[in-house]
């Protein structure tokens, strides 16, 4: 399911924009992953998408404008991971993904429900976990039950916001393995707002970067992913490497803290240090 | 998979269709009880034959039965229902463990109706001269639903800003209370403070059967959104993300159970801790499946006030108490039982 967005706006109750004029396009069988520093607007993009924002512009889905769809279609295609999960409530881990599927749950829950709630409970390793109750888990446990709480549906459009929460080097490296590998097996499209660059280098298809609520650059990791760029968005000195043909960044240093606060002499000092 | 699926969900949903069996029996075994006791006790068997067969026993004893002991005990089932459940859907939908009827000022309302009546003689509907008390107290308590609803509403319908406009209506009634026993004479404070207190001795079949349909009509209703109502405790986003109309939900929700809170407190008065209660102890049963949660919170609701009318005619020999003073007596150490042994994350 392709995914464009043009013309894309959006404001919060009295405040000033918080997207300007996002363009943006996600293919299926790819995984594109949105970076960008705290309030750049990545989390209120991809609630946009999701349906949950109601912003100006054009979100398409194959080509179609998303509100000319069905909303059961919609909510049956597009499954989002919010980044802040709510855990509160007393229920198993199976019956936490069995929501995932709540569209076609009934009272008397069927094999097809069934089936594939344990499937990606499997897939994503936590079958001891299944009939614990979600507050006996850790962050990271939680974390991977909001995951399979998304892909039970298997969704064609998967927006996850920071998925990475709370886990631990090897859950991260596991569940992008597995992301990359569902996205590529059923061809879905899948959205990701990250943090970590040297896991965006290697996990994604393309990079989108956001800065106030702009899209100031999107393409290929290679591409996008430069010492300029960086500094530039973050404000951060960085080496950009490549290590067995994949990118490796390595942050040396805050330009804030190289060169101390803002003042004329300083910025033209950063901008000549990030190449602006 | 299929199979394997099957057997773990089996396993998980096994023992709350336990709870539910365990607990229906013991709202029958608490019915018979709260049936049997009294200044003149009942055999089962005397029980039994004045329900199934009135003529095969003695006219005193089927009197006892039909007239007084079967509606009240009947009402305290219904009403520990209605209350129970109204509690375990307010704190659904608010997604706060403080919400319950008693608490977010709807019972108060509900007995400010009732004052009123009682001390200034002052009815909403001008006729209905025997139901201008529980009118009142219905009234009120839906007026009171109405107005959390539309302050809310300027919050766009946020659970926190529900809590806390009930908590100040609460404060609002108990203070309008106050100021109208005040001015009431000792034979209406004396009424008034009677009613405050709970009672289930103003039943009869027509209010129990009024409040039992409202409790029949409102737990189908319920039940058909109990997924929706399950992945409302996910968040308000993460339910929004499953295709939920959180706000719609929230306010069909509130509506149902507020006619069910009022239907269950314009006839009995103002009983606190069964809607507190009862959803807590359902949801240290079986947790917060609504599937489970709602038939369970009305069991328990129905057993907790079952049982405190049963116990009600028993402390002092010759005199019956008030239910609501001692719902809270046998209730609150067996609820802060439960709560020291509750896992940590319930709320």
């Amino acid at each position: 399911m392709k995914l464009q967005i043009e013309r894309l706006k959006f404001a919060y109750d009295g405040g000033g924009l918080v997207l300007r004029d996002i363009h943006l396009e996600a293919l299926p069988g790819e995984v594109t992953v949105i970076i960008g520093p705290n309030a750049s607007g990545k989390s209120t993009l991809l609630k946009c998408v999701a349906g949950l924002l109601r912003p100006d512009g054009d979100i398409r889905l194959d080509g179609k404008k998303i509100g000319e769809f069905k909303k059961d279609k919609i909510t049956q295609w597009v499954s989002y991971l919010p980044q802040e999960n709510s855990f509160r409530a007393v229920l198993t881990v199976f019956e936490a993904v069995l929501l995932g599927r709540i569209q076609s749950l009934s009272w008397r829950v069927g094999k097809e429900d069934l089936a594939p709630a344990l499937k990606v409970i499997e897939e994503l390793g936590i079958e001891k976990l299944a009939s614990r109750f979600l507050d006996e888990l850790s962050g990271g446990q939680k974390q991977m039950v909001s995951i399979a709480q998304a892909l039970v549906r298997q969704p064609r459009l998967l927006l996850l916001d920071e998925p990475l929460n709370n886990l631990d080097l090897r859950h991260e490296l596991e569940i992008l393995d597995l992301l990359r590998e569902i996205t590529v097996q059923r061809r879905i499209t899948t959205v990701i707002a990250l943090h970590d660059l040297n896991l965006v280098a290697r996990y994604a298809d393309k990079v989108v970067i956001l800065k106030d609520g702009d899209v100031c650059a999107s393409g290929e990791p290679e591409a996008v992913l430069t010492s300029q760029t960086i500094g530039a968005v973050y404000g951060v000195i960085c080496k950009v490497t490549t290590d067995d043909g994949v990118l490796q960044i390595t942050p040396l240093s805050s330009i804030r803290s190289k060169f101390g606060n803002c003042s004329e002499g300083n910025n033209r000092k950063m901008d000549a240090t990030i190449g602006n | 998979m299929v199979t394997q699926a099957e057997e773990l969900y089996q396993r998980i949903t096994g023992r709350k269709y336990v709870v539910v069996v365990s607990l229906a029996i013991a709202v029958v075994l608490t019915l018979f009880i709260d049936i049997a006791v009294g200044p003149a006790w009942l055999s089962i068997s005397e029980i039994l034959s004045a329900i199934w067969a009135p003529n095969s026993v003695d006219p005193a004893t089927s009197v006892i039965v039909w007239n007084l002991r079967l509606p009240i005990a009947l009402m305290a089932v219904v009403v520990g229902a209605s209350l129970s459940i109204a509690g375990a859907e307010m704190q659904t939908i608010l997604d706060n463990p403080l919400a319950s009827p008693y608490t977010l000022g709807i019972s108060a309302a509900a007995g400010f109706g009732a004052a009123l009546a009682l001390v200034l003689g002052v009815g909403i509907i001008p006729y209905g001269e025997h139901f201008i008390v529980p009118i009142n107290a219905f009234f009120f308590a839906m007026l009171t639903c109405l107005l959390i609803y539309a302050i809310a509403r300027k919050a766009k319908l946020s659970s926190e800003t529900m809590v806390l406009a009930g908590i100040a209506i609460l404060f609002l009634f108990q203070s309008a209370i106050a100021l109208l026993q005040y001015v009431a004479s000792e034979q209406q404070l004396q009424a008034v403070v009677f009613w405050l207190f709970g009672n289930l001795f103003r039943t009869t079949w027509l209010k129990l059967a009024i409040s039992a349909a409202i409790l029949i009509v409102t737990v189908p209703v319920l039940a058909k959104d109990a997924w929706k109502l399950t992945a409302l405790r996910l968040g308000d986003e993460k339910a929004k993300s499953l295709g939920i109309n959180v706000e719609r939900l929230r306010l069909k929700t509130f509506i149902w159970v507020s006619i069910l809170t009022g239907a269950a407190v314009c006839f009995v008065g103002t009983i606190g801790f069964i809607g507190l209660a009862g959803p807590h102890i359902a949801r240290m049963l079986v947790g917060e499946d609504q599937r489970f949660f709602l038939p369970v919170s009305a069991l328990a609701g129905a057993i907790l006030l079952s049982a405190a009318s049963a116990v009600s005619k028993l402390v002092i020999p010759g005199t019956i108490l008030p239910i609501g003073i001692v719902t809270s007596f046998i209730g609150v150490p067996f609820f802060i039982s439960l709560i020291l042994k509750r896992r940590s994350g319930y709320w």
